[in-house]
């Protein structure tokens, strides 16, 4: 019983001249086979890897790329604008540029109205966004029921975005605004949760609120 | 072909001379050729057939490739019902996609200004263009329909079970794969529907957590729709998921020539003494 237990414990050789390997030499521990087949591997492995990691790294570059730089757009005047109704821009989206009328997008501009407006964002105008937060279609502001109303799947959103109904997760997204001299200048896209907070820019169908807004991590730039 | 005709009745095997390892000759060449001297036609058919199996047997004796092709193409198939041509009607659908998709791209400019002027010039222009658009379109939906049909008809018959659980899973690759040319190949018409309908798949993508906005990312190339969106797609659609569905269709087709097909589950297995009667 206990020699068994010993036989079992014993440490196998390393060296291939005591396992009766023939054409061992003394103090050898690998097999020249071994060695060869390990070493053709290895070089093709490398090869492998030679071509294959930069095409991975070309096709998954993009998720890391730094998104462009904030840019201003003129949208009109400050006198084109009242603090009441929408008034319908173009900007032209700058992560979307070189995809001609498919880069261009619809703002819907108003003054910023302590009356109507509960947000601490602090811009001196509201610029919303069209895209949807259900998944992403253009929503269009109707002026008899005061609402956005998306044509896909039914998103309803009140004059200051938040949800009325329907299937989307947060509010409309929004631009940064600012005001040179007379013109009102529209800069770039960010997300708000359902207390408008200012998160950045996310794409639709993304929750913010509570742990979500860890489940869905911010883009990644390197 | 001779090689396929060599079954023919009116050629019994001992007449025909039996080359070693090749395939054997058709029934033309031996039924004239106790007749020397017949017609220049008669001639020239044994001389075609000659030829015919000499080519074969030039590239057999190279490649060694007969007894396999024999045994895929002359295997005993039980006669069930139509519901086992499923796979092939779905693989003639791919075969049918691979070779429009091909002559299409010879027209086709995947630019996002140039796109849907390339496929209206297709349709409107070239010869024959709307038939091969339209071939193309309408073959993507029955590829669909027939392989969800051939995924049932297995399904219901039981065929996944062993030993031909890998061939279930390649098949089920094999779907997702056809879903894929299904959502990329939407947006090359690059029209508003397939504008906005792959602005809405791309963020139900996103919707997935933690490694949805990757997705999202790395399908649109970039934190929007941009310019090279439209080639990634088109890069997908034509080579690197064409390729996978066609080795595994390769590797699906050796599988099924290697374990047969299932009966269907209403056949009873025969009892041991009418088996043991049958095979004498």
């Amino acid at each position: 019983m206990a020699d068994d237990t010993n036989k079992s414990k014993r440490k196998r050789s390393t060296s291939t001249a005591d396992r009766g390997i023939p054409g061992a030499y003394e103090g050898e521990t690998i097999t020249r086979r071994a060695l060869f087949t390990g070493g053709a591997m290895v070089t093709g492995g490398v090869a492998t890897a030679a071509f294959a990691l930069p095409a991975l790294g070309f096709a998954l570059g993009p998720i890391f790329e730094d998104p462009s730089k904030p840019s201003f757009q003129d949208v009109g005047s400050t006198a084109d604008f009242n603090d009441s109704a929408y008034v319908q821009t173009v900007i032209t989206i700058p992560d979307s540029k070189g995809t001609g009328e498919a880069s261009k997008t619809t703002v819907y501009v108003r003054e910023f109205n302590p009356q109507l407006d509960t947000d601490k964002l602090g811009y001196p105008y509201v610029a919303i966004s069209t895209r949807c937060m259900h998944l992403g279609c253009p929503v269009r502001y109707v002026q008899a029921s005061a609402r956005f109303i998306c044509p896909c799947h039914g998103g309803v959103y009140e004059l200051d975005g938040s949800v009325a109904g329907g299937p989307p997760v947060r509010p409309l997204d929004r631009f940064v605004t600012r005001v040179e001299g007379d013109r009102v200048l529209v800069g770039d896209r960010f997300s708000v949760d359902s207390h408008f907070n200012k998160f950045s820019v996310h794409d639709p169908g993304e929750h913010l609120d509570g742990i979500w807004q860890y489940l869905y991590p911010p883009r990644p730039t390197v | 072909m001779s090689f396929l005709t060599r079954n023919k009745p009116e050629a019994p095997p001992q007449e025909t001379p039996d080359i070693p390892g090749v395939l054997k000759r058709g029934g033309n060449g031996s039924g004239n050729g106790d007749k020397k001297g017949g017609s220049p036609t008669d001639a020239l058919k044994s001389g075609a057939a000659e030829a015919g199996i000499g080519v074969a047997g030039w590239i057999n004796e190279r490649m060694g490739t007969a007894p396999g092709l024999r045994h895929m193409l002359f295997r005993k198939v039980p006669n069930h019902d139509w519901t086992y041509t499923l796979g092939t009607a779905t693989m003639f659908a791919f075969l049918s996609q691979a070779v429009t998709g091909v002559f299409l791209a010879m027209y086709y400019d995947p630019s996002p200004t140039q796109a849907y002027t390339s496929a209206a010039h297709i349709t409107n222009e070239v010869f024959l263009g709307e038939f091969v658009r339209g071939m193309h379109k309408w073959g993507s939906t029955m590829m669909i329909i027939l392989i969800f049909l051939h995924m049932g008809q297995v399904f219901f018959y039981g065929a996944y079970k062993y030993p031909r659980e890998m061939n279930w899973l390649i098949g089920v690759i094999l779907v997702v794969l056809t879903l894929m040319m299904g959502l990329t190949g939407y947006l090359l018409p690059f029209d508003q529907r397939s504008f906005w309908a792959t602005i809405v798949a791309v963020n139900l993508n996103g919707t997935a957590p933690i490694l949805g906005p990757y997705l999202a990312d790395f399908l649109r190339a970039g934190p929007d729709f941009n310019a090279v969106t439209i080639s990634r797609f088109y890069a997908i659609h034509m080579l690197l998921v064409p390729g996978g569905i066609a080795a595994l269709i390769g590797a699906h087709l050796y599988l099924v020539t290697k374990l047969g097909t299932t009966a269907p589950p209403w056949v009873k297995a025969k009892k041991r003494r009418e088996l043991a009667r049958e095979d004498i």
